[in-house]
């Protein structure tokens, strides 16, 4: 699996990420927010977290109108994965590639902590690793993750079984408890969730390891 | 322009004693010109020059094998194998904080970020250190909610896990809450960066962050007491840009691998002033700066202020000529500002230019070389009045006002608005013990405390001092880890009053005693003095941050407590309730001294607790609440009960030092036990964990119930 994790100033979760692709197999590419241009037969584009751009205008606003964003769309819209997590999840909504909105926590609080999920759908590459239902612990870490979308909007999601995860007990606010989106053909996700900071025994808990071990079977049979 | 004429006013204004003018009109024979004044003024405050503590502060042990820089550049340097530096320090951010708490707490940990990775380290932990006054003071919840808000704000946005700290509530906070920031970076050992300039006619290279007005005169005002016109000094606190930080970090890692970068110095205090003369100095050479060079955010500002900002996320370095054009296609990468705003120059010599004219022309040695350095007078601190009689209480009931109390609540409130995850290599998040972070790509750890007692401090300034290295100490052991060495952040009163002095020096002979007899030699330091309202100072309070080494070979103890451990106590108990927590918050006294602290018993006991981490499930050291606090802390971090088989307050709340509980089954326990006595370490069975309630003696309560109490207090009172 050929993987390219997106470096924007600001980024700050991008070695964490490339970190957890490498240790599922991948082969990452790191690649830097004003180059036009993603590496050649590339699987799959990871957007990290941090604060791009320091959050200034509008978390994620700024990094969707980067040089190396308008290629990670043509990527998305060729039907290439895309998974964005924390900010990135935030750059992939102001991009479009995924509805909603992440607005402020309702707590006014930045929230680091450890919180229940449970999976939704195991019907995306990025799920496949998990069972329907399951219920696993992610950690949190932002300000911004009260995930925003109007009532008619969460019922297409949900006709489509496009919610990847909810929170068992919402931390943040967010409409229907959603802690994680696809885009319509399944292969774009966006989540506030870290999955790679509880991907190792010395991180106190592995629950986020088959996000990436399933993302690496579904790519590397496809 | 003109700049205002040189009056006793103006001196005045500049924090500059008479004596200490005559002294510049010494040094330089003629009358200095405003700009000069200000620039004497920036080195010559106490925040920079360390005038009232420099004597006191050569006397602390410094040297050790595994030290590869001791205090003097921008953060100690200790050796953990494998040609691996960890680069540390903290920093005082008070003044600041309670004048604009965000700002102030923000700038203060971004600062303290820049000192360490000015060294060629990349931050991988933080910590802070904050007290503040009273609950019901009004100012109190404001100043929690910002200062715990800016700490975030910055660290989490630069991306920094923030590992551990301590939160704690004085009434002598009330007017001067403190704001203590650590950093720890990693480096290789043979790759790290000083601030010594070399070469004549090298560039001076300014990167970073415009200068604005902002902070002119702060470390100034970082050097006064505060009174009633405090709000007039709110314009002095800098504004923070993590953003622009974070990219200043990539940007000089990236730069020093290049090889372009002879010296380097961040601008902190006192701005370019103190930079610029700091890498003349260390280098033996003048400086000549062009300040119509220097990238500004403001029209028509003056040399004055120019050289007195104190904006935030500037870098001052001197580089190899000939590779400008590598370093400039990193700046533009990061979009970053970048100017040579001077070169060095042979003669002994500070030259500020601006425009073409001469705004300023002095010996550089002379401006940090012959700052003044004052003895001051000082008394010892009398021995605490004798201990009152403790009435004896329902343990329970006891152990319920300090887990409800502000002090010794859960802190998750606060430490859930940092992030301490964030690199991936947190092994230990902050809520119990030190914290604990891998060495990226090794099998090795770091571990971090913060500690110290200040009313222990107050009660007797050298066992106080002595202690807060030792609780340091122990928190390391309780992980397992090797304590390496230290950083000191000094935050006393005003230091021309004798009897605050003599706490300034009771403090530091502790410290040192400590220091030397545990082997963890002071790295690196800050201090803060003039902590004082209206004349009221607050206490003492000399934190103390360790930092310790977990090999590859090595587990780090971070088990939990289980059903059916027992709980072992090592340590001796005598029941030492002078100055005790239980004192405080229970029945509002302060009689009684502080605990004596036996520095051999804390070696032997940290070293039994290391060597024997195979045997121990869990442990915590014996601090705040004695074992009572610990017994329900490792039952809460457990989830499970916890049964003492003493049920006398002194045994359950003295807080007699050297001491941890562990948890462990009955196999291990028998073998400790056997350890110990070999080793000639006291050790007890003191109960169990088992159950759902926390039992002490003959009173019970489910744990449950004193969970809710210890998880929510913090956020019911402050949210």
């Amino acid at each position: 699996m050929r993987a390219a994790v997106i470096v924007f100033p600001g980024s700050n979760c991008d070695r964490d990420m490339a970190v957890a692709l490498k240790n599922a197999g991948a082969d990452v590419h790191m690649v830097w927010h004003k180059d036009t241009d993603l590496p050649d037969n590339l699987d799959v584009v990871a957007i990290p977290g941090g604060f791009s751009f320091g959050d200034y205008l509008r978390v994620g606003a700024i990094a969707a109108r980067s040089p190396i964003t308008q290629s990670v769309i043509a990527h998305a819209n060729r039907g290439g994965y895309v998974f964005g997590v924390c900010n990135g999840f935030q750059v992939l909504t102001e991009t479009g590639l995924l509805p909603g909105a992440l607005l402020r926590n309702a707590g006014l609080k930045y929230i680091c902590r450890h919180v229940e999920l449970t999976v939704e759908t195991t019907n995306s590459a990025f799920t496949t690793g998990y069972a329907q239902g399951q219920g696993i612990t992610i950690p949190i870490a932002h300000h911004d993750g009260n995930y925003n979308l109007d009532a008619e909007g969460v019922r297409a999601l949900e006709d489509q079984d496009r919610i990847a995860f909810r929170y068992v007990d919402n931390p943040n606010g967010s409409v229907g408890n959603i802690a994680g989106v696809l885009s319509e053909n399944r292969r774009v996700l966006g989540m506030m969730p870290h999955p790679e900071r509880l991907a190792e025994e010395a991180h106190g808990g592995t629950d986020g390891r088959p996000f990436f071990a399933g993302l690496m079977d579904q790519v590397v049979g496809a | 322009m003109t700049e205002p004429a040189i009056t006793p006013d103006l001196i005045a204004s500049h924090g500059l004693k008479p004596d200490e003018y005559d002294r510049i009109l010494d040094i330089i024979g003629r009358e200095p010109s405003f700009t000069e004044l200000g620039i004497f003024s920036a080195m010559w405050n106490e925040h920079c020059s360390y005038k009232s503590s420099k004597k006191w502060l050569r006397t602390l042990p410094t040297t050790g094998p595994q030290v590869i820089c001791g205090p003097g550049e921008n953060a100690g340097v200790v050796d953990i194998g494998d040609g691996q530096a960890v680069v540390f320090k903290m920093e005082s951010h008070n003044h600041p904080s309670y004048i604009e708490p965000y700002q102030g707490a923000a700038t203060g940990v971004g600062g303290i970020l820049r000192d360490v990775f000015t060294m060629g380290a990349r931050p991988i932990a933080a910590m802070n250190s904050l007290s503040f006054g009273e609950k019901s003071h009004p100012k109190t919840r404001q100043l929690v909610h910002g200062v715990v808000e800016g700490v975030g704000g910055y660290g989490n946005c630069f991306g920094v896990p923030t590992v551990g700290g301590e939160v704690r509530f004085d009434p002598s906070y009330n007017g001067n809450c403190l704001v203590n920031a650590f950093a720890a970076g990693l480096a290789d050992a043979d790759k790290i960066f000083y601030s010594a300039a070399s070469g004549v006619g090298m560039p001076v290279v300014y990167l970073g962050a415009k200068t604005g007005r902002d902070g002119v005169g702060g470390a100034t005002m970082a050097s006064a007491e505060f009174d009633d016109t405090i709000e007039e000094k709110r314009p002095t606190v800098q504004v923070g840009d993590p953003f622009t930080e974070k990219r200043l970090m990539e940007a000089c890692m990236e730069l020093m691998a290049t090889g372009a970068v002879i010296s380097i110095q961040d601008m902190g205090a006192a701005g370019l002033t103190c930079s610029a003369v700091e890498m003349g100095d260390k280098g033996d050479l003048g400086v000549r700066l062009d300040l119509e060079k220097v990238p500004t955010r403001e029209e028509n500002m003056t040399a004055y202020e120019m050289m007195l900002s104190e904006s935030q996320e500037r870098m001052l370095m001197v580089l190899r000529p000939e590779k400008e054009a590598e370093a400039k296609a990193v700046f533009d990468k990061w979009d970053l500002d970048f100017a040579i705003v001077g070169e060095t120059i042979a003669e002994d010599r500070f030259l500020i230019m601006h425009n073409g004219e001469c705004k300023a022309d002095l010996p550089l040695k002379a401006l940090s070389g012959t700052a003044p350095e004052y003895d001051r007078p000082w008394v010892p601190t009398p021995a605490a009045a004798p201990l009152e009689d403790v009435p004896e209480l329902d343990s329970i009931d006891a152990l319920k006002a300090l887990i409800g109390s502000v002090n010794y609540c859960s802190k998750a409130w606060v430490y859930e608005q940092y992030d301490s995850q964030v690199m991936a290599d947190t092994v230990q998040r902050p809520g119990l013990g030190a914290g604990i972070v891998r060495v990226h790509d090794t099998g090795k750890m770091l571990a971090f405390s913060s500690d110290v007692t200040p009313r222990y401090v107050r009660a007797n300034p050298v066992e106080g001092g002595k202690q807060a290295v030792a609780e340091a100490y122990r928190n390391l052991c309780a992980v397992g880890a090797k304590p390496l060495a230290t950083t000191d952040n000094l935050n006393f009163g005003n230091p021309e009053k004798p009897e605050i002095m003599g706490q300034f020096v009771g403090a530091i002979q502790g410290i040192g005693q400590a220091v030397a007899a545990l082997d963890v030699p002071i790295v690196s330091g800050n201090v803060s003095l003039y902590n004082e309202t209206d004349g009221s100072a607050i206490l003492p309070t000399p934190t103390i941050c360790a930092v310790g080494l977990i090999n590859a070979e090595e587990e780090p103890i971070i088990g939990t407590a289980r059903d059916g451990h027992v709980a072992l106590l090592v340590g001796e108990t005598s029941g030492h309730l002078g100055q005790s927590a239980l004192l405080a918050e229970v029945f509002n006294r302060t009689d009684g001294d502080a605990p004596a602290v036996d520095l051999d018993a804390e070696k032997r006991n940290g070293e039994f607790i290391r060597n024997n981490r195979d045997l121990i499930k869990a442990c915590t050291d014996l601090s705040d609440g004695g074992l009572a606090m610990a017994a329900f802390e490792m039952a809460n971090a457990g989830d499970v009960g916890v049964q003492l088989d003493a049920g006398d307050t002194p045994t359950l709340f003295g807080e007699d030092q050297a001491r941890y509980l562990i948890a462990c089954n009955f196999d291990q326990a028998e073998a400790l036990m056997g350890a110990a006595h070999a080793a000639g370490v006291t050790i007890q069975s003191v109960g169990r964990f088992t159950g759902s309630e926390v039992v002490l003696g003959s009173a019970r309560a489910e744990l449950t119930e004193l969970r809710d109490i210890y998880q929510n207090t913090f956020g019911d009172t402050f949210a």
